[in-house]
C-alpha cells in the first residue's frame, strides 16, 4: 500500500507528460470540418473567368474524387500554394477552384498571372459560401469523395509532406470506392 | 481636478461599451440588436480563436455578425441563429460547449480528478493517524502492575 501511495504521483507525472507530449505538439488551428461525411450545401457562384459562361456550383461535385481550392489574391500563402496546385493539375487531379472575399479582377488577375489549376472556378465575393463550407481561412482544401460529399478538409497550403502523406494517398482511396 | 475626474469616469464608461460591432452593422430594432451582441458575445471567432466574434476586428467576425443579425431579422430564434453558424463551424463556434457526450470530459474532467485527489488524501491521512496499541502481554501486565504499586507506596511515605 506505502509503495503504491510513493508510487502514485510519479505515475501521475508520467500522464500528464504524455498528454503534454502530444497536446502541445497539435496544431489548435487545425479543425476537423463540421461537413465531414456530409454532402456540400448547395451553391451556385457566378464565373470569375471571362471567358466561362458559368462558374462553379455544388452540383459540379461528384462523379470522381476531387479537391476544392479555397484562395484569394490577398492571401500570401495562396501564392506559395499555387506552384503545388499546379502540379496536381498536371498529375490529373481534378481541382476546382473558390476564390473568396475578393474582387473578381484580383482574383482573376492572380490565375492569368500565375496560372490556372482549375476545371471550374467560382468568385465568391461576399464570402457567404466559404461560410457554407466553414472556411475560417484562405487557403483551404476540402477532398470531395464521389459521392460528392467532403472527406477531409486541410487548412493551410498545401505541402509536399501533406500531399505525398494524407491528400495523396487519401484520394487514392477515394478513387477505389464504388 | 473634477475635469480630470469627469475625463477618467467617460473614458471608463466608453471601455465598458467597447466592441468590434460597427455603426452599418447595427439593427433599427433595439430589442433585435440586444438580442444579436448577446448571441454574438457567446460565438467564437475562427480567425482570433480565444475572441468572441463580438469582440473581434477580423473581417470573418464581421460577416459572422451580420449573418446573425440577418437571421434574427428573418425571425430565427436565437438557437436558430446560433445553429446556422453550429451548422458549419461545428461546436468550436460555441464559447460555451453544449453538454453531449464527446464534451463529457470537459464538463466533468474536473470534478472526477476533486474526488480522486479527496479519495488520495483521505487514505494518507488514515495512515498517518497514530493506530490502536497492541494489548499488553501477561508479563507486561505484571511489570505494569509491580511499578504502580511501587510508585504508590512511595508517594505515600512522601505524604
Amino acid at each position: 500500500m506505502k509503495r503504491v501511495l510513493f508510487l502514485a504521483p510519479i505515475a501521475l507525472f508520467v500522464v500528464v507528460l504524455v498528454v503534454f507530449f502530444v497536446g502541445l505538439r497539435r496544431d489548435p488551428s487545425a479543425l476537423p470540418s463540421a461537413l465531414i461525411d456530409k454532402p456540400v450545401p448547395a451553391f451556385i457562384l457566378p464565373p470569375l473567368r471571362p471567358e466561362d459562361s458559368r462558374g462553379f456550383a455544388a452540383t459540379d461535385l461528384g462523379g470522381e474524387p476531387m479537391l476544392v481550392n479555397v484562395y484569394a489574391s490577398w492571401c500570401g500563402p495562396c501564392k506559395l500554394e499555387h506552384p503545388m496546385l499546379m502540379r496536381l493539375k498536371r498529375e490529373g487531379v481534378i481541382i476546382h477552384g473558390v476564390d473568396w472575399k475578393d474582387t473578381r479582377e484580383a482574383g482573376y488577375g492572380f490565375l492569368a498571372e500565375r496560372g490556372d489549376p482549375f476545371v471550374r472556378v467560382g468568385s465568391d465575393q461576399s464570402g457567404r459560401t466559404g461560410i457554407d463550407l466553414g472556411v475560417a481561412g484562405a487557403p483551404e482544401t476540402f477532398v470531395i469523395d464521389k459521392a460528392g460529399k467532403v472527406r477531409y478538409r486541410h487548412i493551410g497550403a498545401i505541402s509536399i509532406e501533406d500531399w505525398e502523406q494524407k491528400i495523396g494517398p487519401l484520394l487514392q482511396r477515394l478513387r477505389a470506392e464504388s | 481636478m473634477s475635469r480630470l475626474l469627469l475625463i477618467a469616469a467617460s473614458a471608463a464608461a466608453l471601455a465598458g461599451a467597447a466592441h468590434a460591432v460597427e455603426p452599418d452593422e447595427v439593427m433599427a430594432d433595439p430589442a433585435l440588436e440586444a438580442r444579436a451582441h448577446a448571441l454574438s458575445r457567446e460565438m467564437r471567432c475562427v480567425v482570433c480563436q480565444n475572441q468572441s466574434i463580438d469582440d473581434s476586428d477580423a473581417a470573418l467576425a464581421k460577416d459572422m455578425r451580420i449573418i446573425l443579425r440577418e437571421r434574427i431579422a428573418a425571425g430565427d430564434t436565437d438557437e436558430e441563429a446560433e445553429g446556422f453558424l453550429v451548422a458549419r463551424y461545428g461546436s468550436f463556434v460555441q464559447l460555451k460547449p453544449p453538454l453531449r457526450p464527446d464534451t463529457l470530459a470537459l464538463w466533468f474532467g474536473p470534478l472526477v480528478v476533486l474526488v480522486a485527489g479527496g479519495i488520495g488524501a483521505a487514505i494518507y491521512m488514515r495512515g498517518r493517524a497514530p493506530g490502536k496499541a497492541a494489548p499488553l502481554s501477561a508479563g507486561e501486565e505484571a511489570e505494569l502492575a509491580d511499578l504502580m504499586e511501587t510508585d504508590r507506596s512511595s508517594s505515600d511515605r512522601a505524604g
